[in-house]
């Protein structure tokens, strides 16, 4: 649990400072700088209101809404499965991820299991999505700070996972594969190989961007002590994944809770950071998408033979109560609270999705630092606007 | 230029403006071409424009067709006067520098004494072009980049001149000329085989002056006025059209123009061993010697540009000013003991 | 923790009350620090605990949870509109509805009261263990004391709250929109408030369904046969 630091301390008080310099009346005003919406570092439609005293920053408001879908409110008009399409495409980086803990939670309130081929199956997906949202924030915070290079190698090296999850779900960004008892379809013959092949790929990749990046002396200077947050301020305000983990607090879902799905039967180690500055929830991230390629291997050796479905009726009517489950996503911790009250469709969604509470600190973070790094933390706390946005 | 032939002053100007804008836009072309599209794109692993001409070498036509031909915009709040200046006044300075750089015995534009001390002053004079494209473009974006911008090149002004000061202090002259013919007749420990290229000698030097350089141009790791993921362009973001392929142009003539001191002062200009000195031969060859060089040194920049990321302002202050500075001088000192003693 | 079913259980059996002494234990210390503000619990065994509170110690419950029981991380905070839809309970239903009275609600796991209802989730990042807190909101007065002060990510949460179901927080320091524009009349999650894109053009009902992987293809033939008309 690292205090806050003094370098932090220091620049509080330097924002407290330029606030109270850009009041007095003879002084120059300080500049209101709209950073967003539409905007090369943002993912997406985030507009950062600051106000600046020079190069620094007095106040951070992060906007929203500009891609806010209303999918709480779509979800009450459709039938259970028909959820799944929609909610993939609220962190669509990440995909198939979305899907899991809603469909958990469906077949938590209707007391089915889906068989082990299709939990081991359902687990090699998730650890996919989630190698294919970090490798893009891998090579992604290099462009952020200047170093173009590094997102084409990523984008490159991304299409190995999106190739694997083309050729069983048809889709590279929505597969839309999960099923309420177990998944669509089965693998196609040769896929055990090819994947293998792929996380060789993946695990060669994160080298290359480790000797590029993150041994780069500049990429250091930049992302050390930048926006170093405290663990407790981290807990107050929900931040999940890997910026808690950089935070210094060992909590991964994965390991933590009970889930049907695979990740009991896999051997995995969780990275945790004491900094909780931008260099250290780069470095967990780095780490994760390495474990992830050996969950990958580990599971895909193991694969049980049997179906992929449970028995369910044709037309899901889920019985009445109310299930909360959430996942380690890429993003962070995903949940969804159904409300169900045995009909075909869920009575109320409430959709607990990761960057939203990540991005709430950034109002925090931001005091006193300079523009530059307003970019850094942005890049390091890895947002998604879907995520945010819903 | 002086040929055989005697030419009135007006031919000769003509035929040194003709003689100027060949020699300024032909190498910031291939500088382009060459490093901006097909360095870059191999560097990252795609293949780069392929569609204009024989693998997209006639891209920069249409590029250049393509800016000509686009509405000429200026914002309703900027200064109209300033607005249209500033991508003059960046160019020009460009064009001055290449003025003083000799690409053969005799063919140069202007042989002056003061050669070095000439191209350092105009070639401060684009930072007050930068600024007030800053300034004249009435949005915040600008305004920062341009702000950092003045900061920043006249920060690294300093260790720039510095690193030039141990080369002349080794040639004994401000003549560009003579500084290329010091190098050619030079030997390293009795051998001339090579002459004495200073970049041996003067490596800290060098060194210091590629960072410089860097800096001067605005390139990453030294692109806060641009900072394309936080300013969109920096200063540039509100020109369109012809203003900016000009400030396009100057970047990348700027480029070769450092390119080409740089090889003069260090890599030892026009000449190549096995050549005389006087050969009027070299007045053909010499230019494309040059030309050979300036993409080597400009193979260095723009392969630093492609890979580390950008320094933040204060950082870029504090290399400048607590690290290059001091190095130089150490560097002048130790130049001027060894000239004394050797 | 166990979890209820299994694939091996049939219905013969009768699987042995499972006792999760942990959950127990910290739904038994809140009730000890707040009394009589606890209105009901239930804890579902190897799975979750509920704990619903009374409107006056909705703040002093989120600090007990924080400081006395190590619940520290704000997981979210959001509302629960238990007012069926007179729209339709969903897409497919076309049964005509009973005009929906807000006496007769029917309501979720801990029981409820009001139509509208707070519900919150704390976890504890030591023992993974997380409580979800519902509080009754009366009809007539649709305030709470605000979170922000013990949970500084509540701020978002509440400000969404108040946009989308009303719910004014006394004490928060911005109560403004966050996801709608200044100018937005209405509450969109309220369930009587209509999702226009269903007004304009009404779903068409069930005119395809995805067979099960191996089973034949039956539903086409009759959908087509259905769609003749």
């Amino acid at each position: 649990m690292t205090a806050i630091s003094e370098r932090q301390q220091r620049s509080y008080i330097g924002a407290i400072a330029a606030e109270a310099r850009v009041n007095v009346e003879l002084e120059t005003e300080g500049m209101t700088l709209n950073i967003g919406p539409q905007h090369p570092a943002t993912h997406g439609t985030l507009r950062i209101i600051a106000k600046l005293d020079g190069e620094q920053v007095v106040s951070a408001e992060p906007v929203m809404g500009y891609m806010h879908r209303g999918y709480e409110k779509l979800v009450e008009v459709r039938t259970f499965p028909q959820v799944t399409t929609l909610i993939n495409r609220i962190d669509w980086l990440g995909n198939f991820a979305n899907e899991v803990p809603f469909i958990l939670a469906a077949e938590q309130l209707m007391e089915i299991e889906a068989p082990a081929r299709a939990q081991y199956i359902r687990t090699i997906f998730f650890e996919l999505s989630r190698q294919a949202n970090l490798m893009l924030f891998l090579g992604d915070m290099g462009v952020q700070l200047g170093a173009i290079t590094a997102v084409f190698y990523a984008f490159r090296d991304r299409e190995h996972v999106l190739n694997l999850m083309e050729s069983v779900t048809g889709g590279r960004f929505h597969p839309n594969f999960d099923r309420i008892g177990g998944l669509k379809d089965d693998l196609p013959k040769g896929w055990v190989e090819e994947c293998k092949g792929a996380m060789v790929k993946v695990r060669r990749f994160c080298d290359e961007i480790e000797e590029l990046l993150m041994g780069n002396e500049i990429f250091e200077t930049r992302t050390r002590g930048i926006g170093v947050i405290p663990a407790e301020v981290a807990l107050g305000y929900g931040l999940s994944g890997a910026n808690l983990r950089a935070s210094g607090v060992d909590w991964d879902l994965r390991r933590d809770n009970d889930y049907p799905l695979a990740w009991k039967d896999a051997d995995f180690k969780v990275w945790t950071h004491p900094d909780g500055d931008s260099f250290a929830r780069y470095w967990v991230r780095l780490q994760e998408v390495r474990e992830s390629t050996k969950i990958v291997d580990q599971l895909i050796e193991n694969i049980p033979a049997g179906p992929i479905m449970a028995k369910v009726p044709r037309i899901i009517k889920v019985p009445a109560g109310e299930a909360w489950v959430s996942t380690e996503n890429p993003l962070g911790e995903m949940g969804y609270y159904v409300v169900s009250k045995g009909d075909l469709g869920p009575f109320r969604v409430k959709i607990r999705t990761a960057s939203f509470n990540n991005i709430s600190i950034v109002p925090w973070v931001m005091r006193g630092v300079y523009v530059p790094d307003v970019i850094t933390i942005l890049a390091s706390l890895y947002f998604i606007l879907g995520d945010i946005d819903r | 230029m002086t040929f055989a032939l005697e030419l009135s002053y007006w031919q000769s100007t003509i035929l040194r403006i003709v003689g100027v804008l060949v020699a300024v836009l032909i190498p910031a072309g291939t500088l382009v071409y060459v490093f901006l599209f097909k360095m870059m794109s191999h560097m990252q692993s795609r293949l780069g424009p392929m569609e204009a001409g024989p693998h997209g070498s006639l891209q920069l036509m249409a590029e250049v067709g393509k800016f000509l031909q686009k509405e000429d915009i200026v914002p309703t709040k900027a200064d109209r006067t300033l607005f249209t200046l500033a991508p003059y006044l960046v160019v020009g300075t460009v064009l001055l520098v290449y003025l003083a750089v000799p690409f053969g015995p005799d063919a140069y534009f202007a042989d002056l004494d003061t050669g070095v001390f000439y191209l350092l002053a105009v070639s401060s004079v684009s930072v007050i072009g930068v600024l007030v494209a800053g300034w004249a473009s009435a949005n915040k974006y600008s305004l920062m980049g341009g702000l950092r911008a003045a900061g920043q090149l006249i920060a690294y002004e300093l260790p720039m001149v510095l690193a030039v000061v141990g080369v002349v202090i080794q040639a004994g002259s401000l003549n560009l000329q003579h500084i290329v013919s010091v190098q050619a007749h030079g030997e390293i420990f009795g051998w001339g085989g090579i002459g004495n290229p200073f970049i041996l000698t003067q490596i800290v030097g060098f060194g210091i002056f590629l960072l410089a350089t860097q800096a001067e141009l605005t390139q990453t790791p030294f692109d806060m006025p641009i900072a394309e993921s936080e300013l969109v362009a920096g200063y540039m973001t509100e020109y369109s059209g012809m203003r900016f392929l000009l400030f396009f142009i100057g970047e990348f003539a700027s480029a070769g123009a450092f390119a080409a001191v740089a090889a003069t002062l260090f890599l030892g200009g026009w000449w190549l061993p096995g050549f005389g000195f006087d050969n009027n031969a070299m007045n053909i060859v010499g230019p494309l010697v040059m030309v050979g060089k300036m993409m080597f040194v400009a193979f260095l920049i723009f392969w630093f540009r492609f890979t580390y990321p950008r320094f933040r302002e204060d950082q870029l202050q504090t290399l400048a000013w607590k690290y290059l500075i001091p190095l130089s001088l150490v560097n002048i000192m130790a130049t001027a003991v060894l000239k004394v003693v050797f | 923790m166990s979890r209820l079913s299994s694939a091996e259980t049939t219905t013969e059996e009768q699987p042995a009350p499972l006792v999760d002494a942990a959950r127990d234990e910290m739904v038994a210390a809140l009730a000890t620090q707040l009394g009589d503000a606890v209105v009901e619990s239930h804890v579902a065994p190897g799975r979750d605990a509920w704990v619903r509170v009374d409107l006056s110690a909705w703040d002093t419950a989120a600090r007990v949870c924080r400081e006395q029981l190590g619940l520290t991380y704000f997981c979210y905070l959001s509302a629960i509109d238990w007012l069926p839809s007179p729209f339709g309970r969903s897409e497919d239903d076309s049964a005509p509805t009973v005009a929906p009275s807000t006496d007769q609600l029917d309501h979720g796991v801990a029981g409820g009261a009001t139509r509208f209802q707070l519900l919150a989730r704390l976890v504890s990042p030591t023992t993974h263990l997380g409580i979800n807190l519902k509080c009754d909101l009366p009809d007539d007065g649709l305030t709470a004391p605000t979170w922000s002060r013990i949970f500084p990510g509540a701020d978002w949460n509440e400000r969404e709250i108040c946009e989308m179901f009303g719910i004014t927080f006394a004490g928060h320091p911005h109560l403004v929109n966050i996801y709608l524009p200044g100018d937005f009349e209405g509450h969109p999650l309220r369930k009587d408030f209509p999702l226009l894109s269903r007004m304009v053009k009404p779903w068409p009902g069930l005119v395809d369904v995805e067979p099960m992987p191996g089973e034949p293809d039956e539903d086409e033939e009759a959908t087509e046969a259905g769609d003749e008309e």
